[in-house]
């Protein structure tokens, strides 16, 4: 079973890469569990077409102790899992605690199944507390996929994320697979991005590109490759299905200093008018 | 011999670095008020007697108050272990309420942390005017309701609209502060700013005044009542032993505050004289001489002929009541040493009770005073703020035009400042003769030293070093809570106090028990030479 926890920048597309990119592995013939570790529960929408399931915490807090698995895990397209860890509303409570409660309670339940293949983690925005690490902590996660774009924000917040990632590294086994470049139509993208790979020691394991399909696609709650099987952007998703799927490349990461980063930037982001 | 060097001698250098500023050998030759270092972070692992900002707040000042539920918003261990713990008594008021014996708490759960703990706040309040019906809460947060930032205030503003009551929140979560004392100043800015002034109903006495810093503990405060009553005082509020919200609201309404307790109490003492122009003064009523000199002071202050002739009376009424008892105990503990170790005043208060009974206090030290309890309120402007103490909130305090009295004559007022000390406190160092030791909180490894090598015929503590240094047969009394016993305060409770160290003293039982490490000493030593001869 390979445990994959995917983080990013908010609103780089964590959970629509995720998504289409396990609709690709699911193709594959590969058998998956997807745990939504946002506490808007929105990490599973595609798979399981549209907002369906109670998330591991709601159930928790209204039937108490006493919780079934099938309550919680919603199988989708491709005989996906899903699961939604959940958590309280903006501004209250402690969505970090809950994640941590949350996947305590999976193991407990015996979500994680010998037979399946892959399990992925689509982690809220940065890892702002211990709560967020807790899916690359000891016995989880032991590889790391990190969505970003050619935006400076993006990239800094992948290098933030590479240093967490290395803390964790040392003390567990959890290492970096790569960035996964979800395009913004930005100036020099895939050099950049492939450029600040190189330093952090890691690979751009594939570029993504813009496509309105995938908006397409999210409109009508289902992956693309769902939706429509034999567009480009399909293709793209099974690409990115088959790097991870033959990707040997993990490496403790070496984040870069901000002006090391900001020189990257003026290297390769900038074209001639 | 050395004490101080014997105990550093066995710290590595950091540890050493820390406790050297710590830990005073009174020379009065090389200094008169020598500087001590207090209120600052206790090293980890450093075994401290400290306890947290929570304990501050509810256990020891807002927890008193008997006519108001205090809820501890959290999970339940804090709430648990703080009750029913400090023996401040209380009597029920006229009403019959006193929420004293109960223990109320949140109990929160783990999804209460995920969601937040604000909804069963809300429910713990909504219970509680429903079974209770009182008419003021008091809520105290733990640490987790800090973390995940339960805004509490808001919930208490709500309370106050919903139910027509006074509802006080405390942000007091235990990790603020190096000590106790972060919570003491939070529960005095609470007290300040939301109940204190808001109810105008006059004094019916003539000489109406506030005690302060007083808890009740053992009923400490209700000997001093008697005794201030005696003389013609009317007690507004006290603050906050067997005291209630109601009699707080009040407080501004008095002429003269008296702190007993000068660091739990004296930023409330400082708050009024600024809002309301109350003047404050320091007493203490442990010990005969001090119980007098502090009834004179008063009488000089409000400057009455009756007053002054009455206390007069009662002193010599009292002091006569209770001398051949005195003399009685005095004979049997003349010539002992004691060493005091407690919380930011009783330390100071008890060293002349004790020399009263010819007890010699050899050691004396403080778990969180600040420096101005060591060596008096002259260096305060000197005390440096650090991370620390600027985290704790500094209340903004406005004179209230409408309230605002003023009761003596600037000329007075001045004459009365050096004659009676009025607004001051000096300190407990300067009262400590050579030789002695004065030690800022006091860990367990100096504990053990210190009973070691001083050999104090008791040592005065509290539960947490109580039996460790019992089970070493030195004889140990809880000064904090005074074991099962008390009152001390007071002229009756001078005799209390006389009669339970001798109890203590003369069935010496803890020198009696040889402790299991001996025990297995001595057994492993004969085993060792059984096998010697196999």
């Amino acid at each position: 079973m390979r445990q994959v926890a995917i983080y990013g920048k908010g609103g780089i597309g964590k959970s629509t890469t995720t998504q289409n990119l396990n609709a690709g592995l699911g193709e594959m013939g590969k058998k998956i569990m997807i745990v939504g570790c946002d506490p808007k529960a929105d990490s599973t929408r595609l798979i399981l077409g549209g907002l369906a399931q109670a998330t591991v915490l709601d159930t928790l807090r209204e039937e108490g102790e006493d919780i079934e698995l099938d309550l919680v895990l919603k199988s989708g397209f491709s005989g996906i899992r899903c699961v939604e860890s959940g958590g309280p509303e903006p501004g209250v409570g402690c969505a970090g605690r809950g994640i941590i409660t949350s996947i305590n309670l999976l193991e407990r339940l015996g979500a994680y199944t010998e037979d399946l293949d892959y399990v992925f983690y689509d982690v809220l925005g940065d890892v702002v507390c211990g709560g967020f690490a807790m899916p690359i902590r000891e016995g989880k996660a032991r590889e790391i996929y990190i969505v970003c774009s050619g935006e400076m924000m993006a990239l800094y917040a992948a290098n933030n994320i590479s240093k967490g990632i290395r803390k964790y590294a040392n003390t567990g086994g959890v290492r970096l697979g790569g960035l996964i470049c979800n395009s913004r139509k930005v100036d020099g993208e895939a050099d950049l991005v492939g450029a600040v790979a190189r330093e952090m020691g890691t690979q751009m394991i594939h570029f993504v590109p813009r496509d309105n399909m995938v908006q397409r696609a999210e409109i009508n709650k289902k992956t693309v490759i769902e939706y429509d099987p034999g567009c480009a952007q399909a293709d793209e998703y099974r690409a990115l299905a088959k790097k991870i799927e033959g990707n040997d490349m993990f490496v403790i990461p070496s984040p870069l200093t901000q002006d090391r980063l900001e020189e990257l930037l003026m290297e390769h982001g900038l074209m001639d008018a | 011999m050395d004490v101080k060097a014997e105990i550093l001698g066995s710290y590595n250098a950091k540890v050493f670095k820390n406790r050297k500023d710590h830990i005073l050998r009174i020379n009065k030759a090389e200094a008169e008020n020598p500087e001590i270092a207090a209120n600052t972070r206790a090293i980890p692992g450093i075994m401290t007697n400290r306890g947290c900002c929570y304990a501050g707040c509810k256990g020891v000042v807002v927890g008193p108050l008997k006519d108001a539920v205090t809820i501890t918003h959290g999970p339940i261990g804090c709430g648990f272990y703080s009750w029913g713990t400090r023996r401040n008594k209380a009597r029920p008021d006229e009403d019959g309420r006193n929420f004293i014996q109960y223990c109320f708490s949140t109990d929160m759960q783990e999804p209460d942390i995920v969601f937040g703990g604000d909804k069963k706040l809300r429910a713990a309040i909504r219970e509680a005017m429903e079974i209770f019906k009182p008419r003021s809460i008091l809520i105290c947060s733990t640490c987790p309701v800090g973390l995940i930032g339960d805004d509490i205030h808001s919930v208490a503003a709500e309370a106050e609209r919903e139910y027509g009551i006074t509802c006080v929140a405390f942000s007091c979560e235990g990790y603020k502060g190096v000590s106790q004392s972060g919570g003491h100043h939070i529960a005095n800015n609470g007290l300040m700013k939301r109940i204190i002034g808001s109810n105008d109903l006059a004094p019916t006495g003539k000489y109406p005044v506030n005690l302060l810093g007083e808890y009740n503990i053992g009923g400490d405060g209700w000997e001093v009542e008697r005794i201030l009553r005696r003389i013609g005082y009317d007690v507004v509020s006290v603050f906050t032993g067997d005291g209630s919200v109601q009699a707080i609201s009040r407080a501004h309404t008095a002429t003269l505050n008296l702190v007993q307790c000068h660091r739990s109490i004296n930023y409330v003492a400082e708050m009024m004289k600024t809002a309301y122009g109350t003047d404050w003064l320091k007493v203490n009523f442990i010990g005969l001489k001090s119980i007098s000199g502090s009834l004179r002071n008063l009488a000089q202050y409000f400057g009455a002929e009756e007053l002054m002739e009455r206390t007069e009376e009662v002193i010599a009424g009292e002091t006569a009541a209770i001398a051949d008892d005195m003399a009685f105990f005095r004979e049997k503990l003349q010539g002992k040493t004691a060493a005091l170790f407690v919380g930011g005043s009783r330390s100071h208060h008890y060293q002349e009770l004790l020399s009263e009974y010819g007890v010699s206090t050899v050691l004396a030290g403080y778990e969180f005073a600040h420096r101005d309890d060591y060596e008096g309120r002259e260096i305060i402007p000197a005390i440096r703020e650090d991370a620390d103490s600027k985290n704790i909130e500094q209340a903004e305090i406005m004179k209230d035009e409408k309230r605002y009295r003023v009761f003596l004559s600037p000329q007075r007022y001045e004459e009365l400042k050096n004659t009676i000390g009025l607004e001051d406190y000096k300190g407990m160092i300067r009262d400590m003769p050579d030789g002695t030791y004065v030690v800022d909180d006091l860990n367990h490894f100096e504990t053990g030293v210190f009973a070691d090598l001083l050999k104090p015929d008791i040592f005065f503590s509290g539960i947490k070093d109580k039996y460790v240094l019992q089970k070493g047969g030195t004889l140990s009394r809880q000064l904090h809570s005074y074991d099962y016993s008390g009152p001390y305060a007071g002229y009756k409770g001078a005799v209390v106090f006389g009669r339970d160290l001798v109890m203590g003293l003369q069935a010496p039982a803890w020198g009696m028990v040889s402790p299991p490490w001996k025990i297995n000493a001595e057994k492993s030593a004969a085993e060792g030479q059984r096998d010697s001869h196999a």
